[in-house]
């Protein structure tokens, strides 16, 4: 017999027929409301973001049940996928990268345009996974600067949307000043990226 | 009749005699071998030959045996023949410090990447082939991944530690 499934067993009844956003902190009054400006960018990236799924080897498979209607990733807002560098916020790197790989990889993130976050998906992009081998890069963190990493071989789609969450969170929690300041430019210092 | 490879195997010494040396079947398949220098003349035999036609490589790849000092390098090429579904094992071997073969890629198409891949691992040289390098490595290797000498493990991985990985 199948092992007992362990999510999404209990009937939960929808709380409300919409869902609302909530709004940031602020100040409202009579026909205005006053907030953070990086509240509000924030809170419009972080429920727009545009992966760019860069998917190698088995967990795109995992990434494809994310995208359909089961575990969707449109719920939050991830409707349009793209797969051209210039016009996504999110790169999911999904999948084995081999050594031969990494230039290609390093030039689709260069490719990218400012604001761009790195979600590494499965043990493989995270840290080589089980290749431990000559030719496979032991973590895609060793050509570009990653923001999340989603451990699993694969990783259920449920972990890939806890991990979108926490992306979601630092988008919405950036601070506008960030990617002009110093310790941000060292980190891609870092990584040979000006 | 059907092609057996009591046929296969009076053919080939009809033509070449004690030059093929090494007749076995293991799980069925007639496996043969001969010197180094042989085998264009052979595989060209087994492919024009009519009663033979073995016109499809499945299959060229190498195996390093550090123990055979000077043949330490197998070149096995699997062949099929496609009108009677029979197929055979033919290796030669070759020496580690100057591995030279002659190139199949002429006869097959398939043999052209083979090549490349057996070239990439092994470091088997073939004379006479179009574009020999690697294929599946990064371009700037310098050893040949493959042979015995070598781990599996990548050389450059600073973490790992005796505790949580015990051999290491």
């Amino acid at each position: 017999m199948a092992r007992p499934v362990q999510y999404n067993i209990t009937k939960k009844p929808l709380e409300t027929p919409i869902s609302y956003a909530a709004s940031p902190d602020g100040f409202l009054g009579e026909g205005f409301f006053a907030t953070k400006l990086s509240d509000v960018v924030g809170l419009a990236r972080k429920n727009s973001i545009w992966p760019l799924p860069f998917a190698t080897s088995c967990c795109g498979i995992e990434f494809m049940a994310l995208m359909a209607s089961h575990y969707d990733l449109a719920r939050f807002g991830s409707e349009r996928v793209s797969f051209s560098p210039r016009q996504c916020d999110l790169l999911m790197v999904i999948g084995t990268i081999a050594k031969k790989m990494g230039p290609v990889l390093k030039q689709v993130y260069l490719q990218m345009a400012e604001p761009r976050w790195v979600l590494a998906m499965g043990a493989c992009a995270s840290s080589g996974g089980i290749f431990d081998t000559y030719s496979v890069l032991q973590g895609v963190d060793q050509v570009i600067p990653v923001d999340v990493y989603v451990p699993g071989c694969p990783p259920r789609p449920e972990a890939i949307l806890d991990g979108f969450m926490r992306v979601q969170d630092l988008v919405a929690n950036e601070s506008l000043r960030r990617r002009n300041s110093d310790r941000y430019k060292d980190l891609m210092s870092s990584y040979g990226i000006q | 009749m059907p092609l057996t490879n009591e046929i296969i195997r009076t053919k080939v010494i009809e033509k070449f005699g004690d030059q093929i040396v090494d007749w076995s079947e293991p799980y069925g398949m007639l496996t043969f071998s001969s010197e180094k220098d042989l085998n264009l003349k052979v595989l060209q035999f087994l492919y024009d030959q009519p009663e033979l036609q073995f016109r499809f490589m499945t299959d060229l790849c190498a195996v390093h045996y550090p123990d055979n000092t000077g043949k330490e390098i197998a070149v096995v090429y699997h062949l099929h023949n496609l009108v009677e579904n029979v197929r055979i094992r033919y290796k030669i071997f070759t020496n580690v410090e100057k591995p030279d073969v002659f190139s199949a890629s002429a006869l097959f198409e398939a043999a052209n990447w083979m090549e490349r891949e057996t070239y990439d691992f092994y470091g088997v040289n073939f004379i006479g082939h179009p574009n020999l390098k690697r294929i599946l490595n990064v371009d700037e290797m310098d050893y040949f991944p493959l042979r015995k000498e070598y781990p599996l493990e990548d050389p450059q991985r600073t973490d790992k530690d005796d505790e949580m990985f015990g051999r290491e």
